[in-house]
């Protein structure tokens, strides 16, 4: 993927960028807001991670509202140190798509980073996923392994889809907390893991190859493995 | 009580300058302008109508002595001066007719006055009678063969009337003037004395004493509403600057332990780890240390925002019923794993106004809380009820419980009884479920679940306002 970090504070764009190449993504960076409107304007970008405070008298949130402006809907990753809720709805209500609060994890933001560039560009409307063996059926919503009916509660479907739909991504526990239970909050325990091991005991009951895989430091990710 | 500095200003300047100042003088104003129109209306009525009616008896007389059918000739009109004089006790009838070539005919009057060689028909004269000088009103008639008529009254007595009059009205009105300025004063003095311990109350919070509030009557009057205002207004900002004190002890307290043992263990591993294995491992220590300190620096922030009032703009109608049933699930399967049950009991619906987010989230640290203290195999029970104006939410666990002495402190930011000091946790967070229920308007009550039983657990209610 390309992306275009647009951050200040050199250390930390040091190292974003040094990790996302890792990743193996190309990654433009500008300092300032006027360079990374200009240079998200010109050129053609996948994601765009912006810091939510820049100097040089276009922030994050002016940079991104004139992008939308433009008609320019490259996805948007907001990266800030302003903790405070509205902080994070005013981020989006510009038309930001994910929102990070600094300090983060990097294994957090390239989780983030990857599920917003992979999001498919137009809203597809599927009525099966399919992972493997793994069958997903939206509109019946029934689960089945191998042709074999799993019985799952509703939140553990719409786990089971969140994973699917970014089969072969890493899931972080905090964009699960935020996408399938709609908790912006950090609860500080591992309630998520609970839920993830039960579905994947489910899931794996009768069949050798599991589905879902702990990613160390990161979270989970869908995967068949091969 | 310190007084106002201008209080001590030159008298008037300082009447001119202070608000209650202008106002007592505008009253003072507004009442001199009423005590005129009480003295013109008493002129009009009095002395007015004494002139007014001399003038219409002087133009009853000289109409009756010109009237043709009954003073045919001119010797009949002398006649009737005269006989009018003879019957004039009061002696205040004034007469005058001369022939055509200035010899007087009849009357009282010894010669023609020049006053009467004016345009206007009526005159108003001095009069010199029996050495005494008085003033005469006087109506000019000018009749046919060039004899000419003078007729009018002796005003004296009416002026006298009149003097009087003027000497009365000029008595009462400064005495007005003097009661309006008096009252001018008394009231600015009342004023003052009711404004002075708002003054003094402002100048020593100016000055740093911010414990100090406005002292009320029981008169319940404006001032007192004043008063009111302002202290409730003092109280909110004592409360936000105990917020703001809050965070900074917090930061420069509490903060400061993990960040040293963060530090200390960084530097450990850097001096003496034996292998990479080692080294990699109190680093990643390290950074598990650094983002417990961030999430605790993050629930402190929490707690302010919430403390400060500021999310009120958030608040929304919402369901807490199906957010109570999604928090019981979430932690739910939490407490399966332990063997513990979590039990939730939920109304169909719970309608009421509040910020969703913090609800949960106050919601979610009782239940992590609860299910933290409970030992294995324990139930915890999440109920809710719903009467006309309160929801009433209970998380209830079978654990220790808290004594009694503890209960206060709880809540408290990063007070911890002695016997959670084993359990992980930061202190905050029944902080923060007060600082939501406060922001809702509502109580945080702890209680025991079993009061008899050995375990008596404990009971958190948080009652929230519907409204």
């Amino acid at each position: 993927m390309r992306i275009l970090l647009v951050e200040d504070d050199a250390e930390v764009a040091r190292f974003v960028k040094k990790g996302l190449m890792e990743a193996g993504h190309t990654v433009e960076h500008a300092a300032n807001g006027r360079d990374g409107l200009f240079m998200a304007a010109s050129e053609q970008f996948d994601v765009l991670v912006l810091d939510r405070m820049l100097p040089g008298g276009v922030d994050g949130v002016r940079l991104v509202e004139t992008l939308r402006g433009q008609g320019n809907r490259t996805p948007v990753l907001f990266l800030s140190a302003l903790n405070a809720v509205d902080e994070r709805v005013k981020g989006l209500k510009a038309g930001g798509d994910d929102y990070l609060t600094k300090p983060f994890a990097f294994a957090e933001l390239l989780a983030r980073v990857e599920a917003l560039g992979r999001r498919p560009a137009a809203e597809v409307p599927t009525t099966r996923l399919k992972v493997a063996d793994l069958e997903l059926d939206l509109l019946s919503r029934t689960v089945t392994r191998g042709g074999k009916k799993i019985d799952v509660q509703p939140r553990e479907f719409r786990l089971l889809e969140h994973l699917m739909r970014h089969a072969g991504q890493v899931v972080t526990r905090t964009m699960l907390l935020e996408k399938v239970w709609d908790y912006h909050f950090d609860p500080q325990t591992n309630v998520i893991d609970v839920h993830v091991s039960r579905l994947r005991h489910k899931l794996d009951k009768g069949f050798d190859k599991p589905l879902i895989h702990t990613v160390r430091n990161a979270g989970y990710m869908m995967r068949a493995e091969s | 009580m310190p007084r106002a500095e201008h209080i001590h200003a030159p008298p008037l300047i300082g009447l001119l300058r202070s608000a209650s100042g202008r106002f007592a003088l505008f009253f003072t104003a507004f009442f001199a302008a009423a005590a005129t129109a009480a003295a013109v209306i008493l002129w009009w009525n009095t002395a007015g109508a004494l002139e007014r009616q001399v003038d219409a008896a002087i133009r009853a007389d000289a109409a009756a002595l010109t009237d043709r059918r009954r003073m045919p000739t001119v010797e009949a009109l002398a006649v009737a001066i005269e006989d009018r004089l003879a019957l004039d006790v009061q002696n205040e009838a004034l007469y005058l007719l001369l022939a055509p070539d200035g010899a007087k005919l009849a009357g009282n009057l010894e010669a023609w006055p020049s006053e009467a060689n004016a345009e206007q028909p009526w005159i108003r004269m001095p009069l010199l009678r029996d050495g005494l000088v008085s003033e005469a009103r006087i109506l000019r008639l000018d009749m046919s063969g060039g004899y000419r008529l003078l007729v009018g009254r002796d005003v004296a007595e009416k002026l006298r009337l009149r003097g009087l009059l003027s000497e009365g009205i000029a008595w009462a009105a400064s005495a007005s003037a003097a009661i309006a300025l008096f009252g001018a004063w008394g009231l600015r003095r009342a004023l003052e004395r009711r404004l002075s311990p708002v003054y003094g109350t402002a100048k020593e919070i100016a000055a740093g004493n911010l414990s100090r509030r406005v002292p009320l009557s029981d008169r319940d009057d404006e001032f007192d509403r004043l008063g009111r205002i302002m202290n409730a207004m003092l109280d909110r900002i004592a409360q936000l600057m105990e917020g703001v004190r809050g965070v900074s002890d917090a930061i420069a307290h509490d903060l400061r332990t993990p960040i040293a043992r963060a530090r200390a263990k960084l530097e450990e591993a850097l001096d003496g780890a034996r292998d990479e294995a080692a080294l990699r491992a109190a680093v990643e220590q390290g950074i598990a240390d650094l983002d417990g300190i961030a999430r605790v620096f993050q629930a402190v922030l929490r707690i302010a925002e919430v403390e400060a009032g500021a999310r009120r703009a958030a608040f929304a109608p919402i369901d807490l019923a199906p957010a109570l049933a999604d928090a019981a699930e979430l932690y739910g399967a939490a407490a399966e794993a332990r063997d513990q049950k979590l039990v939730s009991d939920l109304p169909t619906s719970l309608p009421l106004v509040g910020d969703r987010d913090l609800l949960m989230q106050a919601v979610a640290n009782l239940l992590d809380n609860a299910l933290k203290f409970t030992p294995d195999g324990g139930t915890v029970r999440l109920s809710a009820e719903l009467s006309p104006v309160l929801v009433e939410i209970a998380v209830a666990d079978d654990g220790p419980g808290l004594p009694q002495e503890d209960r206060a402190r709880a809540g408290e930011r990063f007070f911890r009884a002695d016997a959670a000091r084993s359990t992980p946790g930061s202190g905050l967070g029944l902080s923060l479920v007060r600082a939501v229920a406060a922001l809702h308007g509502g109580t945080v009550t702890l209680g025991d679940t079993n009061p008899e039983a050995e375990r008596p657990g404990l009971t958190v209610t948080l009652r929230l306002p519907v409204g």
